[in-house]
Order: structure tokens, then C-alpha cells, then sequence
């Protein structure tokens, strides 16, 4: 049966929570009011990854791209587009710069993007195991078990060059051969699904658009290592990926791709789901492992490594979720293929959730070496409202921030770390001359201090020290020895904390320090925020020679302390003042100012 | 083993594989400052007090916990090096309240003596200390969160070493803190009061309860006679508190001392241990040779196994012996026999016991028949090192002091009492002790060599009378678990079981490595008291419990004869099954 349309809405986590699901549902009433199932058909997919226009649905084979849908443009759409055959042309997407409105092939957003991860995304039905068979899905497991020894694998795994993308950048092909190597009968395979990042959301969005690349994935390293076990570790918080990963894996096991003799050969391996409570720390692979084993997650020294002796101490393959995605396709395409993505050491692509002060947030896959301009003004769209860019976060809490003059510098991993930040696991929040840097550290620091196992001394006790120093200096406490302490502390941090999250801790301070320097140094000298975020250091006045007593400041004031009558020039009485800003961006004469 | 060749600051050594830098350094006379490290632990590497650097790599690593590798080559200090642990003492130090006057652990704390080590002179850092309340609810030890370092050593004992599983990680980041999970308190959790998270903890944040103020009071009473024991591992280690060498016997002195803290009288529990050999090696006849009782026969001298079987085992109740310790057993005869010989009632007694154990301050109230006499048959027990204090206090120079002896009555002692001590020693003892009795004769050797020593499980045979009497014996916990289990499944099967009599004790190498004993043991030191307590049973004129010429004193003129009915009475108790949780 052929369908003379197809309708695919965004059924992520992003999308769902602005009412997607209601969407999809009105849609396939719509579609059934005008007996229009036999012609269309409607499919749930995964995430697009253009998060700041969802929901989004799109139409093929027009190449339809409609964003920011409700529910109740339901009826119009099917109405308009499929019956009538006329786009709603206030739902399709409009370029930012030209208003034009684009098809999906031609939008900025996705023009300089190369999807390798995302293959699936926003392409299938996710719970359908036919529709990721049918974009070659499981066509590199049946060439490894038919075609390739173990060895093979990961021979055209080191041709190609991958990296871990869990952050470290670890060479995959390395971790498989250790495992691989040892000579043991119990070997377990583990996905680390356990994405933590503030903000991040890459691996999230692959468990919930395509996650039988995952489940393939580690079905072929369970072959190249000799495990038959697998484990997906995943924060609880993801229920839409673990029903998917759910479904998923009821479907392949029903078809024979996974569990006994998969596909007639004798390889037999199977997959279990086990849930995190969302510990931040348990993305560090030996926490990771000792929670799947029952334990308190916290990590262990390394060696031995779990690749030599990890789940209940036996050889364990660990790898991130984006690391899987690449996998397959590394197999089908080949390593060389693959290996033509990216720069010399940084090979294939990377994706990154893009947010902050950013036109088009979402999840982009750029090739390595694309440059954070290429990331952050042609895919992203440039910085809102006309604000300078200022700076953008890498690595999230265990990153550091580059600056303007930096934005041409290639991304891989040794470019990024070059600059004092890390690849980590894709995070990365664009922010314009209204962020304050010693607030953005705060805010990191706040995270690693909660989420610190409290295993070791340096992070446990560091961090919190670290955490509080900024939480003085941005309420104009801050002392000049405070700069030496940050330095010690962080110091220690990074050399002495067990493991990566408090070695990494300090690093969103220790690069403030380094390249805005003197914005935390007005903060202790001149008890002045220059961003203006931190409240205690900002004071809103208003200049008598330009209020026209309109009024409009003292109506928005939400604590009713500016006074003032018609025509009068108003005042803002400062011990009531809680500086939200609402008069400041009221006044439309200037007269409210901040300092 | 395969040897490796590395470097430590550019000096060759040759050491096995898989010895950790830390211990590397060692043999090169190089020490590599530690905090959360402790060698009966395996290397949690919290602390990081003890990174080093790798030559040709930008990375410091642990030495405690990082083996060394061949061609490894290490520098243990350097400027940096310097820098970070004490950025990371100071640290430590800035959650840690500066009490160290009035501390437990004032002089004897292993952070402290980094503090000076370091030349620590003040904390950069302002000051975060939590508030929680202390947990006093046993009768043994204090936990003070407050002074708690989180370096997990309580948490490795308790889990690893013991298998209890009293205390717990709770919470996170800097709120995290060793508790029974739930954080309930430790007397409604398994808690066994061994006390061995007090003696690995580098702090005062878990430590004895401290009675030694009652006992001072009490014994500046004139209206009362004060009675002192002493326990036969007290002799061996506390001699360590005033600079004498672990094992060294100070039985002498010990007599001296109490006399000079104002004791009125002297006993040794050692007496108290024949006796308890004399009840016990009577039972297990009774239960191998008579076939009266279930077997195997277990020991009970342990209030902590006695604890740890009532709540993880408490099916094997009928497998315990009914024979009192030796420390409840000295104390029934103290208020009852000799109360009548110097002709005082119960109530005028004041019966103090000197122990190597904490857990032995709650035995004293562990069931009514610890009060058999009709008063509280021990007022109070102390461990080892709160009478090293009391000593100390008392200006008493222990160096100095004369060989004194016990008091008559329930003093003289064989070698069978002493080696109570150790690991086995009741074992031997009780074998001595069960071959006389069957065969009305001494063994041709009365050494017993195969359950001595600090293995974990050790399993021997012995003929008694054609009759072959398999024994096993288990000391530290968490290998007693192993012999548990072994019963269990031989019960579950219907088999005859694998032994018929089993000794446990909780503490490693037995009572010397007491949760009460000085500080600092390890399993050199403790095998050093081990040595000191064989030796004392060599030197000894009596050698079985069944030739000590008081202990059959007191059967002639007091008990009749073992398992009499008034043994039962004063020498025998009872146990209940109880929750691993009360709350």
C-alpha cells in the first residue's frame, strides 16, 4: 500500500512536554474524520533536534516543515495540507534573517550539519523495529556475525578512528581490545545511558528516536568481546527512552536480534535495562558500575580498569550512548568512510546541545573541526535581541568557558583542551553580555557540590569551599585573598580528587579566572557586578532629568517601592528595591538605570 | 610471585607484584603520608592525602591504592606534592572542630599528627562544621558525626570486615556521613558493639564510652569493697600505652596499678576463664560423648557473636553453648561466693571489669541473668584503654611499678585462662580440658597448634577417646560467616555436620585485637600479643583449666560441680532471637 503522504511528529521529551502528544492524537482524529488513513500515514518519531521550534511536525514528501504546532492546529493542517493541498503558511518555518519560509532541506539549522548519531532521529517510528531495519538498522550486525571475526571489528573500528563521547575521548576500538584479550568466560557489555550534564540531552534524545542503534551496537561488541550480557544504566528520569529502550528490546528479542542464536548463528546475547536515581556521579564508569551491582555509586581507583575487571569484576566494555550510535554504521559504511568525518585526531562527528542565549537551541551533530562560529552563527542562529556574544560553555560542569576571540578554533577534543575546557559530553550554552561569569561558575560549582559522592576529600570538602567563596564574592564579600584561595583549592581539586567530576570541578572557575579576570575582580575591588546579575551588586536608579513621570516603572515594580506621582519624577526606594530588573526594562526613555 | 623492578625518588627496588606504592615506598625508608588508609583494609582512596607523581605523567595517583608496575618510576615528594596534601589537610581540617583538647583522641589522633607534621598553623578556609547530635544509644560506643572525616575506615570495617552492616554511607557531597542506614541510631541497628569501628577510626568521631569517671567515683566510696578483673588480653597490650613493646606481659604491674587506683581487691579473669573452661569442656562431653544437646557446640565467651547470632543466626540458638563468659562468670562469684567469704552482701560489692573489648559494656546488661545475683553482677566494664587513662591520671608511673600479685580466692590462673585471648585459645583450652574429663587423663601434648595463628577458618582433629572430635575456629566476623554457613547448609541437608565444636570471636586474632585495645593494631602487633599470651600459658606451673587448685576450691566449698544446679544457676544464661531492626 502506498501512502501519498506522510505525517512525522516529534515525539520527544522536549516536543511531548509542549503538548505533542495531544498533537499526534488530534492529528490521527483529523486524519480519521476525512477517512484519510489509507493515504497517510502518521508516525511518531524521535526528536528533530530543533528543540526551540517544537512541537514540529513534518510532511513528506513536500518537505513540509511546520514548528511551534499546537493541538488545535490539528484539523487545519490536515484540512489545509493533505486535503486541500495548500501549506498553512503561518505554522512553516521562516529563516530568522530572510523570513523566508524554507523547506526542511534548506534550513540553516540543518544545512551544516552532518548526521551520523542522528541518522534516525526524527526520521522513524522509534518503536518500530521494520522502520530502523528499513534505513539499514541491524545490517551491521548480520555482516559482523556473518562476515567479520572479532578481530575485524575492531580492526575497521581503530581504521575509523571513534573516540569515546562520553567525554574522555578514549579510543573505542582499545577498550574493546582489552576486554577482548582477557581470558575470561563472564564478560559483560554496559551502555552508560547515565547523562547528567546540566542541559544536556544527545544521548536522551538517540535512546528515544532510535534506540535500536544501541541495542545493535552493543550486540556487536558483545560479539567482538565474547560478553553475551548487557546492561543499559539509565537515570531514571528518562521514562520515555526507557520505554523505548523497552520496547525496543522486546522487539528485537522477538525477532531473533537479540537473546538466543541470534539470526541462526551461535551468538546469543541479551540486554537488561537497570535504572539510576540520578546521581550525577554515576556516569563515572566505576560508580556507574558499582550501582548496577546494588552499591552506593562511587568510584573506585582505576587500574584495573572495567575493561579488565569491571561488573562483579569481570571484564565489562563501557561505552556512552552516542559512542554506540556511531558503531553501526562505522560497520556498515566502513572505518575509512567514517574516518573521512572529522579532523585527524578527532574523527567522525560530535553532537551538541546547544542552549542558552542562542536563536535556535537544539541538539546539532557538526563534523569534528566544524568551529564554534560555524556552531553558534550559522546553525544557531546567532545571538537574540541583538546582544553580544560574550562567551560559550564547553563540557558543562566540568568544562570551561572560551571566549570571542577563540570562536574560530576547530572543536575536537585536544582543541577544546587546549583552551583550558573538554568536549565532555556535548554541552554547550552560548552567553551574552548580560551573564555574569562569576554567577555562571556559582551555578556549576552548585552542581558539583550536590552532586559530589562525598567519597574523597578534595572534592567533597574543595568544592563546597570553592562554592561558598563565589557565593561571597557575588554578594560583594569577596576579599582579595580569595583569588589565591580559588587557585590552591582548585589546584588541589585537580590533582588530588578521585575521580573526573571532582577533577574537572574546578574547571569552569579556574578558566573565569583566566579569561575574565577582571569582571571577578570588580566584584571584590569595586563591589560592582558588570553584567549586572548579581543582586547584592547591583543597585536601580532613576535619573531625575530623564523620568517623564509616565508612571509605567512604578506599576511594573511588583514590591511597590517606587514612589512617584504623575508627571513627578520617581524614586526607588533602595531598601525595598529587589532587583528584578522589571523598571529597568520598563522605561522607555532610559531613565531607569543599573550600576 | 613475579617481581617488579620500579623506582622510588630514583632509588632501584625489587618488589612483588602487586605491592602498592604506598608500601614500595616503605622498603626505601620513605613514608608517604596517609589518612583514610589502614593495612587491615583494602585502599578505599578517599583521603587523598597520599597522591604521588609518576614519572612521564601528568597525572598524581594514589599510592595507597595504585600497584607499582615494572619501569614504574615515582617521586613521593616534591614542592607540588607538598602543596596539594596540605591544601587538602587544611581542608579536612576546616569541617573538623578544633577540640582537640577535650578529645578522645587528644595525642593519639592520626590527623592531628598530620596537622603537625605539617606544620598546620591555621585553616585558610572559614569553618564548616555540621551539627548532629552524638549517637550514645548502646552501652558500648559514641559516634560523633561532628568529628567524623568521612574516611570510610568504619564503614570497611563494619561492612567488610565484620559483615555487619551496622554502618553505612548516608547522604551526599559534603552532607555525607557514616551511619546505620536510615540513619536510625546504632542500638536499633545490627550493630554488634565490637567496637572495631573505634579501634580503625584515625579520629574521635567513634570511641568508647567512657566510664571511667563513674568508676572513680565509686571507688572513692568507703562503704563498699571495690573488686577488679582484669582479662587475659588487657596483659599483653597494655603495656603499649606506656611505651612498652606489644606482647610485653604486665600482669604484675596491671595488680599494682588497680591497687594504686584504689581497688580493694584483685582478680583475674583468667581465673573465670578456667572456669568457664570447666563449664563449657563439661557441656560439650556432655553434647558429643552423652548425646545431650545438639551439636556442634558453639562458643559464647564473645558478646558480640552472641549478638551477631541472635540477629543473623538466631536458628543455631540451640548450638550455643549456655556457659556464661569468663567476665560474667567471675562476676556471679564475686557477689555471691566471695561476697559470703568476707561476708558482705551483693549490694556492697563494687565489681569493676577491665576488658579488651567494648562490646563487654553491653554484655553487662545484655539479658536478666546477667544479674544473677540479684544486683547487677558487674557495675561497670572499661576496655584497656580507658584504664591506661585512669592510670595515667592517677600519676601512677607504670614503668616503675612492682610485680604485684592477685588477690587470693579467684586470682590464681592456669595457662588454658590466659590464651583466652587469642584466636583458638578456648579451643585449646577446652580441649585440654574435654580429653581430661573423658579419659581421666592429660594429652600426651597439650599444645594445639593447628587452631592457632592468625588464619581466618582453621579446621583441626583431635582423638578423644577412640573418638574423633573435628573442631573448627573463626575469628573477625566476617569469616565466621563462613563456618555459619558451612552448619546451616550441613542442618539443611540432614548431614551429620562437618564439626562438632567451633569456636568465634569477633575481633581479629581474637580478644588482643579487641574493639577496646590501644591503638594502632595491626596484625604485626597483634601477633605480637598473640605471642605474649602462649608464652605466659608456658611459663605457667598449671597448664589446664581442670588443675587451677582455686577453681576447684570453689566447686568443693560453693558450686558442687559443673553444670550443677547452681551452676546453672550463677554460670549459665540464656538467648533470644532479635531483629537485625528495631525501628
Amino acid at each position: 500500500m502506498a501512502f501519498h503522504h506522510y505525517i512525522l511528529v516529534c515525539g520527544g521529551t522536549g516536543c511531548e512536554s509542549s503538548k505533542a502528544g495531544d498533537l499526534f492524537n488530534q492529528i490521527a482524529i483529523a486524519l480519521d474524520k476525512e477517512n484519510l488513513r489509507d493515504g497517510v500515514q502518521l508516525v511518531k518519531t524521535g526528536c528533530f533536534g530543533f528543540c526551540e521550534k517544537g512541537p514540529i511536525v513534518k510532511i513528506l514528501p513536500d518537505e513540509a516543515f511546520y514548528v511551534n504546532v499546537k493541538p488545535e492546529d490539528a484539523a487545519e493542517i490536515v484540512q489545509e495540507h493533505i486535503v486541500k493541498g495548500r501549506p498553512v503558511d503561518r505554522l512553516l518555518y521562516r529563516e530568522a534573517e530572510s523570513k523566508e519560509h524554507a523547506r526542511f532541506d534548506d534550513i540553516s539549522f540543518y544545512q551544516k550539519q552532518f548526521r551520523i548519531v542522528l541518522r534516525n532521529c526524527g526520521a522513524i517510528n522509534p518503536e518500530s523495529t521494520e522502520e530502523y531495519i528499513a534505513r539499514d538498522g541491524y545490517l551491521a550486525l548480520e555482516k559482523v556475525l556473518t562476515s567479520m571475526t572479532p578481530d575485524d571489528v575492531i580492526a575497521e573500528l581503530k581504521k575509523s578512528g571513534l573516540r569515546g563521547r562520553g567525554g574522555a575521548g578514549f579510543p573505542t576500538w582499545r577498550k574493546w581490545e582489552f576486554t577482548k584479550a582477557v581470558q575470561e568466560e563472564t564478560k559483560y557489555v554496559v551502555c552508560n545511558a547515565d547523562e547528567g550534564d546540566p542541559g544536556a540531552y544527545m544521548d536522551r534524545s538517540v535512546l528515544e528516536g532510535d534506540p535500536h542503534s544501541v541495542l545493535e551496537a552493543m550486540a556487536i561488541s558483545g560479539f567482538t568481546c565474547g560478553a553475551s550480557k548487557g546492561f543499559i544504566y539509565i537515570r531514571a528520569e528518562y521514562p520515555l527512552a526507557i520505554r523505548r529502550l523497552q520496547i525496543a528490546i522486546e522487539q528485537a528479542t522477538a525477532m531473533g536480534l537479540l537473546g538466543d542464536n541470534i539470526l541462526g548463528t551461535d551468538f546469543s546475547f541479551s540486554i537488561e535495562i537497570r535504572l539510576g536515581a540520578g546521581a550525577f556521579v554515576c556516569g563515572e564508569e566505576t560508580a556507574l558500575l558499582a550501582s548496577i551491582q546494588g552499591e552506593r555509586g562511587m568510584p573506585v581507583p582505576r587500574p584495573p580498569f572495567p575493561a579488565v575487571k569491571g561488573l562483579w569484576q569481570k571484564p565489562t566494555v563501557i561505552n556512552n550512548v552516542e559512542t554506540w550510535a556511531n558503531i553501526p554504521v562505522i560497520i556498515t559504511r566502513g572505518g575509512d568512510w567514517f574516518a573521512k568525518v572529522g579532523t585527524e585526531k578527532s574523527r567522525g562527528t560530535k553532537v551538541f546541545a546547544l542552549t542558552g542565549k542562542i536563536q535556535n537551541s537544539g541538539l546539532v551533530e557538526v563534523p569534528m573541526g566544524t568551529t564554534l562560529r560555524d556552531i553558534i552563527y550559522n546553525i544557531g542562529g546567532g545571538i537574540p535581541d541583538g546582544k553580544a556574544f560574550k562567551a560559550v560553555q564547553t563540557g558543562g560542569p566540568s568544562g570551561g568557558v572560551i571566549t570571542a576571540e577563540y570562536l574560530d578554533t576547530p572543536i575536537d577534543y585536544e582543541h577544546l583542551q587546549e583552551l583550558g575546557s573538554i568536549m565532555g559530553s556535548g554541552g554547550m550554552i552560548v552567553m551574552d553580555e548580560d551573564d555574569c561569569m562569576v554567577d555562571v561558575c556559582k551555578f556549576y560549582l552548585g552542581f558539583t557540590v550536590e552532586e559530589s559522592c562525598g567519597k574523597c576529600a578534595p572534592c567533597r570538602v574543595g568544592g563546597r569551599k570553592l562554592y561558598n567563596i563565589l557565593d561571597r564574592i557575588t554578594k560583594g564579600q569577596g576579599k582579595q585573598e580569595d583569588l589565591a584561595k580559588i587557585e590552591d583549592i582548585g589546584h588541589a581539586m585537580q590533582r588530588a580528587s578521585l575521580c573526573g567530576l571532582g577533577q574537572t570541578a574546578p574547571n569552569p572557575v579556574l578558566s573565569v579566572m583566566k579569561y575574565f579576570r577582571e569582571e571577578l575582580e570588580a566584584h571584590i575591588t569595586e563591589d560592582k557586578c558588570p553584567a549586572g546579575v548579581c543582586k547584592d551588586l547591583v543597585h536601580y536608579f532613576i535619573l531625575p532629568d530623564k523620568c517623564i513621570g509616565c508612571t509605567l516603572c512604578a506599576r511594573r515594580c511588583p514590591v511597590n517601592v517606587i514612589s512617584g506621582e504623575r508627571k513627578q519624577i520617581h524614586e526607588i526606594d533602595q531598601s525595598g528595591c529587589i532587583k528584578c530588573g522589571e523598571c529597568y526594562d520598563a522605561c522607555k526613555f532610559g531613565a531607569v538605570v543599573r550600576r | 610471585m613475579n617481581e617488579v623492578h620500579c623506582k622510588i625518588n630514583g632509588v632501584e627496588i625489587t618488589v612483588p607484584e602487586g605491592t602498592s606504592i604506598y608500601q614500595a615506598a616503605k622498603e626505601v625508608n620513605v613514608n608517604i603520608p596517609v589518612l583514610c588508609y589502614h593495612p587491615d583494609l583494602p585502599a578505599w582512596a578517599a583521603c587523598g592525602i597520599c597522591v604521588v607523581k609518576l614519572e612521564n605523567s601528568p597525572k598524581m595517583v594514589r599510592a595507597c591504592a595504585t600497584a607499582v608496575s615494572e619501569g614504574l618510576s615515582v617521586i613521593t615528594h616534591d614542592a607540588e606534592l607538598h602543596q596539594v596534601r596540605k591544601t587538602v589537610i587544611e581542608l579536612i581540617l576546616s569541617t573538623h572542630p578544633n577540640s582537640c583538647l577535650t578529645c578522645p583522641r587528644n595525642q593519639n589522633c592520626e590527623l592531628q599528627r598530620l596537622a603537625a607534621e605539617f606544620g598546620i598553623r591555621e585553616i585558610p578556609y572559614e569553618m564548616n562544621i555540621p551539627s548532629i547530635a552524638k549517637d550514645t544509644s548502646t552501652p558500648s560506643i559514641v559516634l560523633d558525626p561532628e568529628k567524623c572525616i568521612k574516611c570510610g575506615r568504619c564503614v570497611a570495617v563494619c561492612q567488610g570486615m565484620q559483615d555487619v552492616w551496622a554502618l553505612e554511607f548516608i547522604g551526599r557531597g559534603d552532607g555525607t556521613r557514616m551511619a546505620p542506614a536510615g540513619d536510625i541510631a546504632l542500638n536499633e541497628s545490627p550493630c554488634i558493639k565490637c567496637g572495631q569501628c573505634s579501634a580503625h577510626c584515625p579520629v574521635g568521631a567513634i570511641y568508647e564510652r567512657d566510664d571511667t569517671a563513674e568508676v572513680i567515683r565509686h571507688l572513692r566510696r568507703t562503704d563498699n569493697v571495690s573488686v577488679v578483673q582484669i582479662a587475659p588480653a588487657v596483659r599483653v597490650a597494655i603495656g603499649e600505652a606506656f611505651g612498652y613493646e606489644p606482647g610485653e606481659i604486665s600482669t604484675g604491674k596491671t595488680y599494682a596499678a588497680l591497687r594504686r587506683l584504689g581497688f580493694d581487691v584483685v582478680f583475674d579473669t583468667n581465673f573465670a576463664a578456667d572456669l568457664t573452661i570447666m563449664e563449657e569442656a563439661s557441656e560439650f562431653v556432655q553434647r558429643f560423648a552423652h548425646g545431650k544437646g545438639v551439636l556442634p557446640m558453639i562458643t559464647t565467651c564473645c558478646p558480640s557473636w552472641v549478638d551477631y547470632m541472635e540477629k543473623y543466626y538466631p536458628e543455631l540458638i540451640p548450638h550455643f553453648s549456655t556457659a556464661k563468659s569468663p567476665q560474667m562468670m567471675m562476676a556471679s562469684m564475686v557477689k555471691t561466693y566471695y561476697a559470703e567469704r568476707i561476708g558482705k552482701s551483693a549490694e556492697e560489692i563494687f565489681h569493676v571489669s577491665v576488658m579488651p573489648c567494648t562490646s563487654k559494656k553491653y554484655e553487662i546488661v545484655r539479658c536478666p541473668a546477667m544479674s544473677s545475683t540479684g544486683a547487677q553482677d558487674l557495675d561497670y566494664s572499661i576496655t584497656t584503654r580507658e584504664l591506661a587513662r585512669m592510670i595515667k591520671s592517677a600519676g601512677i608511673d607504670f614503668a616503675n611499678l612492682p610485680e604485684e600479685e592477685v588477690d587470693p580466692a579467684l586470682g590464681i590462673y592456669t595457662g588454658a585462662g590466659t590464651i583466652f585471648g587469642a584466636t583458638g585459645g578456648v579451643m585449646e583450652a577446652a580441649l585440654r580440658t574435654a580429653n581430661h574429663l573423658v579419659v581421666g587423663r592429660n594429652l600426651p601434648k597439650i599444645d594445639f597448634e593447628a587452631v592457632r595463628g592468625m588464619a581466618g577458618v582453621k579446621e583441626a582433629k583431635i582423638e578423644i577417646a577412640g573418638l574423633e572430635v573435628r573442631v573448627a575456629v573463626a575469628h573477625q566476623m566476617g569469616n565466621a560467616r563462613h563456618v555459619v554457613d558451612a552448619i546451616r547448609e550441613d542442618l539443611a541437608a540432614g548431614r551429620e555436620p562437618r564439626w562438632h565444636f567451633i569456636e568465634i570471636m569477633a575481633c581479629r586474632g581474637g580478644c588482643i585485637g579487641g574493639g577496646g585495645q590501644p591503638y594502632g593494631a595491626t596484625d604485626a602487633i597483634r601477633k605480637k600479643r598473640i605471642a605474649g599470651l602462649y608464652k605466659d600459658d608456658k611459663q605457667a606451673i598449671y597448664r589446664c583449666s581442670h588443675e587451677n587448685p582455686q577453681v576447684q576450691e570453689l566447686y568443693d566449698e560453693f558450686l558442687g560441680e559443673p553444670l550443677s544446679e547452681k551452676s546453672h544457676q550463677y554460670l549459665h544464661t540464656h538467648y533470644t532471637a532479635r531483629p537485625l531492626y528495631t525501628r
